[in-house]
């Protein structure tokens, strides 16, 4: 079980691993979400189900290498074990029946969406994609995204792919361009600012906006209480309330202050990480004797 | 050795406050054998012994202790354990005071015996014989029944029906959210309290016995509870979850940078090995000025984390005084002893941040004690007009918390009482047949014996429905 069936390099430090875990595939939905460990000195991590499989009882991780624990995941191999690997967790997406909704991906935020979207295309939902990245070599999943997608449109920060600029010129456009009230819902799913900056593209034309909140959690359970948001005023749990909510109502400042409690420590963390020669599971049996 | 006076308890061997503040081994060392019969040799040995009555599972005092006195050590561990699973854990956490040796004779005089500590003795005893002789398990489980039961839950209920159960014949499979088994012992309770080798051992035995734990596993997420009956061929089910769920006062900026609940900064602590940063990969902050809010044993548990993680200056916020503290007299007194300051009549109003967002200061209510309320304690009322600022660079909220509502919500027909805590009868059952409950999920927060008593009672019952179900 947890078995890495497949890795895969999608784009630099960009990593789509299938892992075996068939209870898991089961019972996952689009928006759900696991907490991994890579070994028994890990961080527990989470990720979202981008895909699964529940035949083959498979679920599918798409992980951009940000930090120390997730480049340590990264350096895991096909036929290594997640040392813990638990979900699926959170509320899954509500699919609402829209004539039409935008989804915008920004970056890694590429694969959360695409179960959303083809949820959303397989019930007869007009599904527009925006899908953004900082640079062409940092595209993946456009042509999943495309199939599910009436329209589909790429922004690049430099201009190497699509339209140079931002993803939420875009999302404005379509707003702007939507006389006839089609456009149900946006999906915001990226970094944190981008999601905060959707929001705000959002507003004005009070459409519905949901956005998936990467808050640093440990159980993902509810039961420690470091992953809570401030939404519409209120204290909210994103392992167990979200991780999905109303983008006009999160508070973005105290989102973003939170995620940064451990800038300096992580930051060397990773440092010493990257520097770190021998290959990850020699570190574990070096280790193991140390372990209590 | 030392000995308080002639009829006093024996002093159990401590590492001294300015030594333990620099790491996280254990603080008190254990008796040695002349010290433990010595304290043994003061039981009187009450025909009536009331010291029973105060022990929530009712562990036979005078006999286990007579035996200690007379050497019998191997004993008097199996006599403790007739009652309780975990003497090694409970000699040390358990609230005695109020308890047994509150109970205790001796107690009026002031020196009752020290149950607990010749608990702890007996229990360590017995497993330092184990692993030097090979020892196999006190019990040879009963020839299989056949018969199968989940467990939801490693803490120390669900570790208590395991045993129970496993020992009279049946399959038991324990599942726990959580990669390691043990529950608050594991993840809430600092290993300077107690160490996690002890829960170690007796998962380990417990596995020796048969009893399958399967880690990882959210039951209510990948499984649900019916499903575990109806699908996963279960005869009975034990929810053993705890409470979990922490609860905040709903004050200005308890969601800044650097503002824990106590829960995630133990768990960081305790279970992910945060204070071994770097070597594990999970960090926490090492804050200078702490304060601590709260005045149970889980302020006591952050406070003096807090302190061994650097801080210059570590306060109790305490909304009342320090004779309504809630936390074990012994917890309170080490605080004391390893320099934590207790603020107490001081409630907090307001957590302030600097431009990262990152708090700084505590804005505080000053409080006086007022007329008593339904608990017989006086109620904190608010002095108007006076207020403190303290500096805090951590935060730690430990006020208590809530039921946790992963497997209650997703279990149709469970029945709740008001504050979302399973309903159970005399005998652990829920209100669904073939679902038993017990531990923290059941009563709120309290204790680990009660909490292991709990488990005692719905093992007996569900022992009781495999045994007439064919
Ligand atoms: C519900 C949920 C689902 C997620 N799904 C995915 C996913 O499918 N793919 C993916 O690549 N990532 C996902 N994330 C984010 C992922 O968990 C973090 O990237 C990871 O924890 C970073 O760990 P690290 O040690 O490598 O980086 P760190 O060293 O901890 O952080 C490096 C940088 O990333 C920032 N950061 C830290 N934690 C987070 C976080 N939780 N979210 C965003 N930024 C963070 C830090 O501020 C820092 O700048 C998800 C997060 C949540 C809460
Ligand atoms: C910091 C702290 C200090 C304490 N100090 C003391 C003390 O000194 N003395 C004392 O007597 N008591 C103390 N207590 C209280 C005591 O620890 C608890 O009362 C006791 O542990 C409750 O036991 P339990 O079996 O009900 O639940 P818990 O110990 O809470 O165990 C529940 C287990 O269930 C798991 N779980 C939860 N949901 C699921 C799910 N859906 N699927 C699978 N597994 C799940 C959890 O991960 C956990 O391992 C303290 C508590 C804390 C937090
Ligand atoms: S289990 Fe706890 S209350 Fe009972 S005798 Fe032992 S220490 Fe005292
Ligand atoms: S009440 Fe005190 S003296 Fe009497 S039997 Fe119990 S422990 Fe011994
Ligand atoms: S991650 Fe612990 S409460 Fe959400």
């Amino acid at each position: 079980m947890s078995t890495i069936l497949k890795k895969t390099e999608l784009a630099s430090k960009i990593w789509q691993i299938e892992v075996e875990a068939p209870r898991i595939a089961e019972k996952a939905l689009p928006g759900h979400f696991v907490v991994v460990m890579a070994d028994a000195f890990g961080e527990r991590v989470p990720l979202t189900i981008a895909d699964f499989d529940r035949q083959a009882g498979t679920i599918t991780l798409v992980m951009m290498v940000v930090g120390a624990s997730s480049l340590k995941l990264s350096r895991l191999e096909e036929g290594d074990e997640f040392y813990a690997l638990i979900g699926p967790l959170g509320h899954p997406s509500e699919i609402k029946p829209l004539d039409r909704v935008v989804m915008v991906a920004g970056g890694v935020g590429a694969a959360p969406i695409f179960p959303i979207a083809r949820a959303y295309q397989q019930q007869g939902t007009e599904v527009v994609t925006v899908q953004g990245a900082r640079s062409a070599d940092l595209l993946f999943w456009t042509d999943r995204l495309a199939s599910v997608s009436v329209e589909h449109v790429i922004t690049t920060d430099d201009g190497s792919a699509g339209r140079r600029g931002l993803v939420t010129e875009p999302l404005a456009e379509q707003l702007a361009a939507d006389s006839e009230k089609r456009i149900g819902g946006v999906y915001a799913i990226g970094p944190t600012p981008m999601m905060k900056f959707c929001a705000k593209t959002t507003e004005p034309f009070c459409v519905p906006t949901v956005v998936s909140l990467n808050s640093i959690m440990i159980d993902g359970t509810g039961m420690c209480g470091g992953c809570r948001v401030t939404v519409a005023k209120k204290t909210l749990f994103t392992c167990v309330d979200g991780p999905e909510f109303d983008g006009h109502q999160v508070d973005w400042d105290s989102l973003m202050s939170r995620q940064r409690t451990y800038h300096t420590q992580e930051g060397f963390a990773f440092g010493r990480m990257l520097a770190e020669p021998a290959p990850l599971n020699e570190n574990i049996l070096l280790r193991q004797n140390e372990e209590v | 050795m030392k000995k308080s006076d002639k009829t006093g308890r024996v002093a159990m061997p401590e590492q001294p406050p300015e030594v333990r503040i620099r790491n996280f081994d254990e603080v008190p060392l254990g008796y040695d054998d002349e010290q433990a019969r010595t304290e043994a040799s003061r039981c009187l040995q009450c025909k009536k012994p009331s010291c029973r009555d105060g022990c929530p599972v009712q562990v036979d005092i005078p006999a286990f202790i007579g035996l200690i006195a007379e050497g019998r050590v191997l004993e008097a561990a199996a006599k403790i354990k007739e009652d309780n699973c975990l003497p090694a854990a409970c000699g040390r956490v358990c609230p005695q005071e109020i308890q047994c040796e509150g109970r205790c004779v001796l107690a009026k005089k002031g020196t009752p015996v020290a149950i607990g500590n010749l608990e702890r003795y007996a229990a360590h005893y017995a497993s330092d014989h184990a692993a030097r002789h090979g020892l196999g398990p006190f019990v040879t489980p009963a020839p299989p029944t056949g018969k199968r039961v989940a467990v939801v839950g490693a803490g120390p209920s669900g570790l208590t029906v395991a045993g129970d159960l496993v020992r009279r014949g049946h399959d038991v499979t324990v599942f726990e959210a959580f990669h390691k088994a043990g529950g608050v012992l594991i993840y809430g309770i600092p290993e300077f309290r107690l160490p996690k080798r002890i829960v170690q051992e007796e998962v380990e035995y417990l596995a020796a016995l048969g009893v399958r734990f399967e880690l990882n596993h959210v039951i209510g997420k990948a499984i649900s509870v019916h499903e575990l009956l109806e699908k996963e061929g279960f005869d009975a089910v034990f929810l053993g979850v705890g409470a979990g769920l922490p609860s905040l006062m709903g004050i200005p900026g308890e969601n800044l940078g650097g503002v824990y609940l106590a829960n995630e900064y133990l768990t960081r602590v305790n279970l992910m090995r945060a204070y071994d940063f770097p070597r594990y990969d999970t960090p926490i902050v090492r804050g200078r000025n702490v304060c601590v809010i709260g005045g149970g044993n889980v302020a006591m548990d952050a406070a003096r984390t807090a302190r061994r993680l650097d801080a210059e200056q570590v306060s109790i916020v305490y909304r009342r005084s320090v004779d309504e503290l809630p936390a074990r007299a012994e917890e309170v007194h080490h605080a004391q002893e390893e320099g934590i300051h207790f603020k107490t009549l001081c409630s907090p109003l307001e957590y302030l941040g600097d431009d990262r967002g990152m708090v700084k200061q505590v804005r505080c209510q000053i409080m006086e004690l007022g007329e008593p309320d339904a608990s017989g304690r006086r109620r904190p009322v608010p002095v108007p007009g006076k207020e403190a600022t303290l500096d805090a660079d951590l935060v730690i909220i430990a006020i208590g918390g809530n039921a946790n509502p992963i497997v209650t919500r997703q279990t149709e027909g469970l029945a709740l009482n008001k504050h979302d805590y399973i309903t159970i009868d005399e005998n652990g059952a829920t209100s669904v047949p073939g679902i038993w409950a017990g531990g923290d999920i059941v009563t709120g927060s309290a204790t680990v014996i009660l909490a292991m008593g709990a488990g005692r009672i719905a093992a007996q019952d569900i022992h009781r429905f495999l045994c007439e179900r064919n």
